[in-house]
C-alpha cells in the first residue's frame, strides 16, 4: 500500500487528480497499523487455534494474531507491509485454507454492543429479582407488621433503580410507539410495569399487605431474555451475512504507465484500464482494448454459453473472464455501472414486502387495545362500586400485571431462536426477520437454473459416442488448460481410464481453444467457429484432427448437490413448482425434464421473470424464490421469500431472505416443513398465553388476585411457552 | 428475628459480588469467543500474561 502517486492515465486532467489526492490521503492513513482479518472455515480443534496463532505471530511484521474459533475467524494486527494475500499463502502452507475477508464490511460486527447491553441489562435483573423474590418468599409465607413493612420497602429500594435501568429499552420503544402516535406491545409492558412500581410503593407506605415488586421484576427479567434471544438471532444471522460479503474482497487491478497497482474498486475512474486475469470477475463496465478470452455471463443472464470476448466488445460488471487475460477500459463505473442501476428495481420491490404483517404485530394489535380497554373498566368499575381509589387503582394494577405479555414477549423469540439455530446448522441461513413465517406461507416454487439448480460446472454426456483415439488426442489437448470446459472433459477421460495421447507443441489460444501436433497433423480443440463447425445449441468443445470434419464433446451442466431431492421434496409436499432461466429453450426443457418439474419459462429475461412472479402474487399464490443471478434480483425481490445460494452474486444475497451457506440444496424442502411448524408453535404459544390469561383474568377483574397469584401464573405460562419452543429442536 | 440484620445484607452483598464479576466478564469480552476459549484451556502453551 506505499505506492508512489503518479497520475492516472484520463481523459481529462481533473480525474487523474481527484484519484492522487486520494492516494496520497491513503498514504497518510496506512503509517498506522493495519488489522487484517481472515476466514479460515476449516479450524475446529485447540491444536488448530495453537498452529495458526503460531504461525501468524512468527511472521515479520505482524504485532499480534488472535483465532476466534466461535466465529472461525482470525484477527492480525500487523504493519502495513504486511499484504493479507501473504498470510493466506502462509496459512495455507501449513495446511488452513484462509481467506482475505474486507475490514470495512465487517467492521459493523466487531463488538455486538447492542447485545452486550442487553445481556447486562438482564443480568440486573435477574439479580433484583432473585433477592426481590427472597423477601416475597417471607411475606408470603406469613410475615407480618412491621417486618412485612421492612421487607417491602427493601424491595423497593432494590426495584426502583433496577427498573430504571433494566427497563429502558422497553421505555425507549413504547415512547418511540406513543410519539408515532401508535401502540405496541411495549406500551402495556411499560404501563403495567410503571402502574405496578407506583401502587406498590403507595401501598408500602400505608403499610398495605400486597407489593407488586417481584412481578415488576421478574415481568422485566423475562422480556429482556426474548429481547435478548431475539437479537442474538438476528446478530448471527447478521454477522454470517456480513462475513459471506465481506469474503468479496473488492479490488481491482489497474494498470498505470505498464505497471500493474491494486486499489479499492470505489477508486477506479471511468478510463482507467483494468487488467481481469483468467477466472476473475469484471470489477467494472468497460469495453475490452486488448486480449481474447471467453466471457461467462450466467450470473448476468442465465446462459450457459460462454460468449467471446475480443478488442471492441462491451463487457459488464459481474462478468467472469474464463481463459485468456484481459484489459479492458471503465466505461462506467460504482453507482453508474450496470449491477447497481439492478439494485434501483431490487428497491422498488422490497417496498412491497415491508407490508408483511407479522404475527407478533398482528397479536400486538389485538392485545394492546383490549388489556387497556379491561383494564381501565375494571378500574372505572371497582371506583364506583366502592368510591375507594385506593382499591380500585390496586386492581387495575393487578389486571395489568396479570395479562401483562410475559409469555407473548417469549412466544415468538423462543420459537425463531430455536428454529433459525436448527436450519443454520443445516447450511441455511435466516436474514430476515420475518422470513421464517413468510416460507410457511408459501405455495409455489420457482426455481432459478444456471448456478441455482446447476452448480454451474459443466459435465461430459457423450463420451461413449466418441472414438476412443479422439477421446485420448482431446485428452492430451485439454489436461493443460484451465478453461472449464477442459477441466470436466479431462476428469471425465480420466475417469473412464483413458491415456492421453502424444501431441507436441500444444499451445493454447485464448478465446478459441487449444492446438497441438499429433503423428504430423494438426489437432485442435476449441469453439465450433474457430474449427469451421456448425455450432449446437448446446455446450460443446470441438475436435478438429487434420481435415477430417469437427467431433463435439457435448457437456450439460451438472446438477447442484441436493437439486433432485429438493425438487421432489417439494413436489411431494404438494407445492407447484416452476423453472424460469434466462438459458435456451432447449436447456431449460431437458434440465425441466430431467428433474420432474411441470412448469417451465425459457429465454426469460430479468423483467420478466419479475412479472411472471408479480402475476403469480396477484393471483394469490405465495412465491418462493430460488435464484443466484443478477437476472434473478428483481424476481428475488419480487417473491413472497427468497432463497439465494452463498455462491450468488452479491446483490442476489441482499434482495434474498435465507442464504443456503453449503452447496447443497436439499435444505430447502425440509425447511419448509421446519417454517411450518414453527409458525404452528408460535400460534401454540398464542393460545397456551391466552388460555392463562382466560383463567387468571377473571381472578383479577374480582379482585382476587394476590402477587402470589400472579408470580405464579407468570413463571408457569413463560415456562410452558419456553418448553413448546423447545420440542422444535 | 435480630438475625435478619444480619442475613439480608449478607445475601444482597453475596448477589451483589455475583453480578459485579458477571459485568467485569462482560466488560473484558469474555463472551466473544466461548468456543475458542472451551478449546484453549487443553493447550500446553502458557503466557505470563493474558493476551489483548
Amino acid at each position: 500500500m506505499t505506492a508512489t502517486i503518479r497520475p492516472g492515465i484520463s481523459a481529462c486532467p481533473a480525474c487523474s487528480a481527484a484519484p492522487a489526492a486520494e492516494a496520497l490521503a491513503a498514504g497518510a492513513a496506512v503509517q498506522k497499523d493495519v488489522r487484517v482479518a481472515l476466514s479460515l472455515p476449516t479450524i475446529h480443534c485447540s491444536a488448530c487455534i495453537m498452529a495458526v496463532e503460531k504461525a501468524l505471530s512468527e511472521y515479520p511484521g505482524v504485532k499480534s494474531a488472535r483465532v476466534n474459533l466461535t466465529l472461525k475467524r482470525a484477527t492480525v494486527e500487523a504493519e502495513p507491509e504486511v499484504m493479507p494475500q501473504d498470510l493466506v499463502r502462509l496459512l495455507d502452507g501449513i495446511g488452513y485454507e484462509a481467506h482475505e475477508l474486507d475490514p470495512g464490511t465487517l467492521s459493523a460486527t466487531q463488538t455486538d454492543k447492542a447485545g452486550r447491553e442487553l445481556l447486562m441489562r438482564l443480568a440486573v435483573a435477574g439479580f433484583a429479582s432473585m433477592n426481590v423474590m427472597l423477601l416475597s418468599v417471607s411475606v408470603w409465607s406469613g410475615a407480618a407488621d412491621a417486618t412485612r413493612d421492612m421487607f417491602h420497602w427493601i424491595s423497593a429500594a432494590i426495584t426502583l433503580p433496577t427498573i430504571a435501568f433494566s427497563g429502558q429499552p422497553f421505555f425507549r420503544s413504547a415512547w418511540a410507539a406513543l410519539a408515532a402516535k401508535r401502540l405496541n406491545m411495549d406500551v402495556p409492558i411499560v404501563l403495567a410495569i410503571l402502574l405496578a412500581v407506583f401502587t406498590s410503593l403507595w401501598e408500602t407506605t400505608l403499610s398495605g399487605e400486597h407489593a407488586y415488586f417481584d412481578a415488576a421484576l421478574t415481568l422485566t427479567f423475562f422480556l429482556l431474555a426474548g429481547r435478548y434471544l431475539d437479537h442474538r438471532t438476528r446478530a448471527i444471522a447478521r454477522s454470517a451475512a456480513e462475513e459471506l460479503a465481506a469474503l468479496e474482497v473488492p479490488r481491482a487491478i489497474v494498470m498505470v504507465e505498464g505497471e500493474e497497482r491494486q486499489v479499492p474498486i470505489a477508486e477506479v475512474s471511468v478510463g482507467d484500464l483494468v487488467l481481469v486475469r483468467p477466472g476473475g470477475r469484471m470489477p467494472v463496465d468497460g469495453e475490452i482494448v486488448e486480449g481474447q478470452s471467453e466471457i461467462d455471463r450466467s450470473l448476468l443472464t442465465g446462459e450457459t454459453l460462454p460468449v467471446f470476448g475480443g478488442p471492441g466488445r462491451e463487457v459488464s460488471a459481474g462478468e467472469v473472464n474464463l481463459t485468456g487475460p484481459l484489459l479492458i477500459r471503465a466505461t462506467a463505473v460504482g453507482e453508474d455501472s450496470s449491477l447497481h442501476r439492478m439494485a434501483d428495481l431490487v428497491a422498488i420491490a422490497e417496498s412491497g414486502r415491508s407490508r408483511y404483517t407479522s404475527l407478533a404485530d398482528k397479536a400486538a394489535k389485538l392485545y394492546a387495545p383490549g388489556v387497556h380497554i379491561l383494564s381501565a373498566l375494571s378500574f372505572v368499575g371497582w371506583y364506583l362500586y366502592t368510591w375507594d381509589l385506593r382499591t380500585a387503582l390496586n386492581i387495575a394494577a393487578a389486571v395489568l400485571i396479570i395479562t401483562c405479555p410475559c409469555a407473548l414477549g417469549l412466544a415468538v423469540p423462543a420459537v425463531t431462536t430455536a428454529a433459525s439455530g436448527r436450519l443454520f446448522r443445516k447450511g441455511m441461513l435466516i436474514k430476515h426477520e420475518t422470513a421464517l413465517e413468510r416460507l410457511a406461507e408459501v405455495d409455489t416454487v420457482v426455481f432459478d437454473k444456471t448456478g441455482t439448480l446447476t452448480a454451474g460446472t459443466p459435465e461430459l454426456i457423450n463420451l461413449d459416442q466418441v472414438s476412443s483415439r479422439d477421446v485420448s488426442i482431446a485428452l492430451a489437448l485439454a489436461q493443460g488448460s484451465s478453461h472449464p470446459l477442459s477441466v470436466s472433459l479431462t476428469n471425465a477421460a480420466r475417469a473412464a481410464g483413458f491415456e492421453a495421447a502424444e501431441v507436441s507443441e500444444i499451445a493454447e489460444v485464448p478465446g478459441y481453444g487449444t492446438k497441438g501436433v499429433w503423428q504430423g497433423q494438426e489437432v485442435r480443440l476449441g469453439r465450433a467457429r474457430w474449427l469451421g463447425a456448425e455450432a449446437l445449441s448446446r455446450t460443446a468443445a470441438w475436435l478438429k484432427v487434420g481435415d477430417a470434419p469437427a467431433t463435439a464433446f457435448e457437456f450439460t451442466d451438472r446438477l447442484r448437490d441436493g437439486a433432485e431431492e429438493a425438487v421432489a421434496g417439494l413436489l411431494a409436499a404438494g407445492k407447484d413448482v416452476y423453472l424460469m432461466s434466462g438459458d435456451t429453450t432447449l436447456a431449460v426443457e431437458e434440465m425441466a425434464r430431467r428433474l420432474n418439474i411441470p412448469h417451465w419459462l425459457a429465454e426469460a429475461l430479468p423483467a420478466d421473470k419479475a412479472a411472471r412472479v408479480q402475476a403469480m402474487t396477484d393471483e394469490g399464490k405465495r412465491v418462493l424464490m430460488v435464484g443466484d443471478g443478477l437476472n434473478d434480483t428483481a424476481a428475488l425481490a419480487a417473491a413472497h421469500v427468497s432463497i439465494s445460494p452463498a455462491s450468488a452474486l452479491d446483490a442476489a444475497r441482499v434482495a434474498s431472505d435465507i442464504v443456503l451457506l453449503g452447496g447443497d440444496l436439499s435444505p430447502i424442502a425440509e425447511a419448509l416443513g421446519t417454517a411450518q411448524s414453527a409458525t404452528r408453535r408460535i400460534r401454540e404459544n398464542f393460545r397456551i398465553a391466552a388460555l392463562y390469561n382466560v383463567i387468571a383474568v377473571p381472578l383479577a377483574v374480582a379482585g382476587l388476585a394476590t402477587p402470589l397469584i400472579a408470580a405464579l401464573a407468570m413463571s408457569t405460562s413463560s415456562i410452558t411457552v419456553s418448553l413448546n419452543a423447545l420440542r422444535l429442536r | 428475628m435480630n438475625i435478619l440484620v444480619y442475613l439480608i445484607p449478607i445475601s444482597l452483598i453475596l448477589g451483589g459480588v455475583g453480578l459485579a464479576f458477571f459485568i467485569f466478564t462482560l466488560r473484558s469480552d469474555q463472551y466473544d469467543d466461548p468456543e475458542g476459549n472451551a478449546r484453549r484451556i487443553l493447550s500446553d502453551e502458557y503466557d505470563d500474561k493474558p493476551k489483548q
